[in-house]
């Protein structure tokens, strides 16, 4: 919704609310668009202490099931209730199809999960002749698609929410509209309290203070009310707000859907194809035809999916990501040639698609034309790209440090050309090896008792005698992080007879009741 | 090539090079990284010096090599390098071969180094001289380390061993390490005459941050001296470091 400081009579907003959402599309599905079922049916969720009910049809509710109960509870008042499982990503994802398709009564929508949609109707009801004939419409529309809606025309959407969830509607019209220039708050008044669009532990709060109706809410000074809530920041816990944004007295943003189909391209042949070099030849021309639709678009590839539909009815796909997004067709091409050489072609290959599943904003650039013509060889994306699809994700990484004093935990490995997380500067005091071993490993010195410096040490049968040492620096176990038996290490740098620079330590100290007498590790190699 | 304090081993260096190092010491990957270092490559043909070189650089390990030597460690790496490494952990040298032929081909690295262990059947001299040739090419510096490794053939342009050198005392605590040092053996180079000599890093670039270009020092080994070398002697050595190079490396 684009921000309303003050009260704009002008703007109409419709609220659409699929009051049953999931059934609805659970009919749909499996009784392909037919009535309800006689039998009780509910669709359960699993929650950590069991099956819990998200959904009922209307023969469960009259059998006493009700929504949000846990299966077991439900099973001891109806044993009869049969059971399905609930498919919330799919409502979502209906849901955003379905806030796209309502654009047609007005320009703009967002969605209102779980179950509905905002349409920004202003200056756009004159098309259907009006708004009550827009509902109408509306209403008639979508109970041809198997949905039962409520539906409300208002100034503001918690208004026109409010209305769709808790109005009483008269027969034979769509919905309710609250005209321009009527009192939102004045018409309002005899809704329930939870048409604030509330959280439930605020509307217990609420009804516990005899609150019950949003008309009572006047009859209390706002200071009270916001003295109540002072500590509520969100909107969703705070009355106040709520009731301003449903009056239209503070703007209520929300975030717009808008749709955005995937690139795509294809290429049906005229002969299925059965060989590899002709696939090639598909794949090259198919991707540039990709890049020039994201060069229309001002994005680069990030994930490629390339579908083969086969003679016999199979579809094979390769996808490809890539580390930064690009518009180099030889690039995308040469990448995907070590992952279309495994395809099968079958008995031919009839149609070859190309499509951008994940894109981002690259800008046009004007080639150098000078440079090009002298720096030839890879970028590094590309580089990256090669290495990866080679030798996997996880073999290219760049280390990232950490913020702990473990040395082991002082750097973090991350994708190679992800930014850099912001973190403090290392100390420059602190001598730290150049390599670290990837575990360290257990020495036997001669030191002497208790804490030394290290005389002597054996590491991979082999004698060192240290000629330079310096330490100990102490590193305590990271006791937020560690059991309390964890023991601390004393840290040396020691140089040998031939020159070798180690980094050695000792775990522990001798009567700090972690353990027996303390063992040594090599941990790393000084430059 | 220069005489003096600011002789530069890998001066105008931009093919491959070869280090032969033991497992258990960090000289091998310390060295390649000073080399690489001392030896930028530039941002452009003509660019302006003042411009910081900000390229990542690639560090290709082959399994055995993290096994034996481990991997880089971000609070050790030189400050001006740290930031800019992508690490390639390779399972085998076929694997690390390809990675390191990757590198040298791309135009936004400075530089890429490898450690390969042993001598493993993929890095014959055929494979060699491919890397050698994709770097000199693409102009990317290319330093391949090659831990625990007998001296096959290979077609790099410089070939080092090298091992740990007596540190320099600390100017603080003089029982501690100081400043590291290498005792190199340059036995296969073009154009410079081979020879053994103590390298270590300059001291006003080590401690300091070690912003800007890295300036190697070297100083010939003599020969008597190489055989009977020990502690106090490579110590004395250090305090000569400054001094001039009696050798020009350049051959002839």
């Amino acid at each position: 919704m684009p921000p309303t400081s003050d009260r704009t009579p002008n703007r109409r907003v419709l609220a659409i609310w699929c009051a049953r959402l999931s059934i609805d599309r659970w009919r749909q599905a499996e009784t392909s668009g037919g009535e309800e079922p006689d039998t009780p049916l509910a669709l359960i969720i699993e929650t950590a202490h069991g099956p819990r009910i998200t959904a009922t049809t209307r023969a469960a509710e009259a059998a006493g099931v009700r929504t949000g109960t846990m299966l077991a509870d439900a099973r001891a008042i109806c044993p009869a209730l049969e059971v399905r499982p609930a498919d919330p990503a799919g409502d979502l994802a209906f849901l955003e199809r379905l806030a796209v398709w309502a654009q047609r009564w007005g320009p703009w929508s967002a969605l209102d999960p779980p179950d509905g949609v905002i349409v920004d109707i202003t200056g756009a009801a004159h098309l259907f002749g009006g708004e009550q004939r827009l509902l109408d419409d509306a209403a008639r529309v979508s109970r041809a698609r198997g949905l039962s809606v409520r539906l409300a025309i208002a100034p503001t959407a918690g208004a026109a929410w409010a209305l769709a969830h808790f109005g009483a509607v008269r027969a034979g019209t769509g919905g309710l509209v609250l005209a321009e220039g009527e009192d939102i708050e004045a018409s309002l008044a005899q809704l329930p309290i939870a048409a604030l669009r509330l959280d439930d532990d605020v509307l217990l709060v609420l009804r516990r203070l005899g609150l019950k109706r949003l008309g009572d809410l006047d009859g209390i000074g706002r200071d009270a009310l916001s003295r109540r809530f002072r500590n509520r920041r969100s909107a969703m816990a705070n009355p106040l707000m709520r009731r301003d944004q449903m009056i239209g007295l503070v703007p209520e943003p929300m975030l717009p859907v808008v749709e955005t189909p995937p690139a795509m391209v294809q290429l049906r042949l005229m002969e299925p194809i059965r060989h590899l070099p002709l696939l090639e030849t598909v794949l090259s021309d198919l991707a540039a035809a990709m890049m020039r639709k994201l060069e229309g678009r001002g994005e680069g590839a990030r994930r490629l999916e390339l579908a083969c539909w086969r003679v016999d009815g199979e579809v094979v796909i390769r996808t490809l990501e890539l580390a930064a997004s690009t518009r180099d067709a030889a690039h995308v091409c040469r990448l995907f040639a070590e992952r279309i050489a495994t395809i099968d072609a079958g008995l031919g290959i009839e149609m070859a698609r190309l499509v951008t599943r994940w894109a981002e904003p690259l800008q046009l650039a004007q080639a150098d034309l000078d440079a090009s013509a002298q720096v030839h060889g890879t970028s590094l994306a590309a580089c990256v790209d090669r290495l990866t699809s080679r030798l996997g994700a996880q073999a290219v990484r760049r280390p990232v440090a950490h913020a702990s004093h473990v040395p082991e935990r002082a750097q973090r490995w991350q994708a190679p050309l992800a930014p850099l997380p912001a973190g403090q500067e290392s100390f420059a005091f602190h001598a730290r090896p150049l390599k670290l071993l990837d575990r360290a490993e257990m020495i036997a010195v001669l030191y002497a008792t208790p804490d030394g410096l290290p005389q002597r040490f054996r590491w991979r049968d082999k004698v060192h005698d240290v000629m330079r040492a310096e330490g100990p620096e102490r590193i305590a176990p990271e006791w937020w992080r560690e059991k309390g038996s964890a023991r601390l290490r004393d840290y040396y740098r020691i140089e040998d007879r031939e020159g070798r620079r180690f980094w050695i330590y000792r775990l522990g100290l001798i009567g700090d009741g972690r353990g027996n007498a303390p063992d040594w590790y090599m941990q790393g190699l000084f430059a | 090539m220069a005489q003096g304090q600011g002789w530069n081993p890998a001066i105008a260096f931009r093919g491959a090079g070869e280090i032969f190092a033991p497992a258990d010491e960090g000289a091998g990957a310390a060295l390649a990284l000073e080399l690489a270092r001392a030896a930028p490559r530039p941002l452009h043909e003509h660019a302006l010096k003042e411009v910081k070189d900000e390229r990542a650089f690639l560090w290709v390990q082959d399994a055995s090599a993290i096994r034996a030597g481990g991997r880089p460690f971000l609070p050790g790496l030189p400050r001006d390098l740290a930031h800019r490494l992508i690490h390639v952990t390779a399972r085998t040298a076929e694997d690390a071969l390809f990675a390191l032929e990757e590198g040298v081909r791309c135009r936004d690295l400075a530089f890429v180094i490898g450690e390969i262990a042993g001598n493993p059947r993929a890095l014959d001299f055929t494979a060699s001289r491919r890397l050698v040739l994709a770097a000199e090419r693409h102009r990317v510096p290319l330093w391949l380390v090659r831990v625990d490794a007998r001296r096959d053939l290979g077609a790099a342009r410089m070939r080092w061993d090298v091992r740990s050198a007596a540190s320099q005392p600390s100017r603080w605590n003089p029982q501690a390490p100081g400043l590291p040092g290498w005792r190199g053996e340059l036995f296969r180079a073009r154009g410079l005459r081979p020879g053994a000599w103590w390298i270590r890093p300059e001291p006003a670039h080590a401690d300091g941050g070690g912003d800007g270009e890295a300036i190697l020092s070297a100083r010939p080994v003599d020969r008597d001296a190489a055989d009977q070398r020990s502690h106090a002697q490579s110590a004395r050595a250090g305090d000569l470091v400054r001094a001039a190079v009696d050798r020009s490396l350049a051959a002839g």
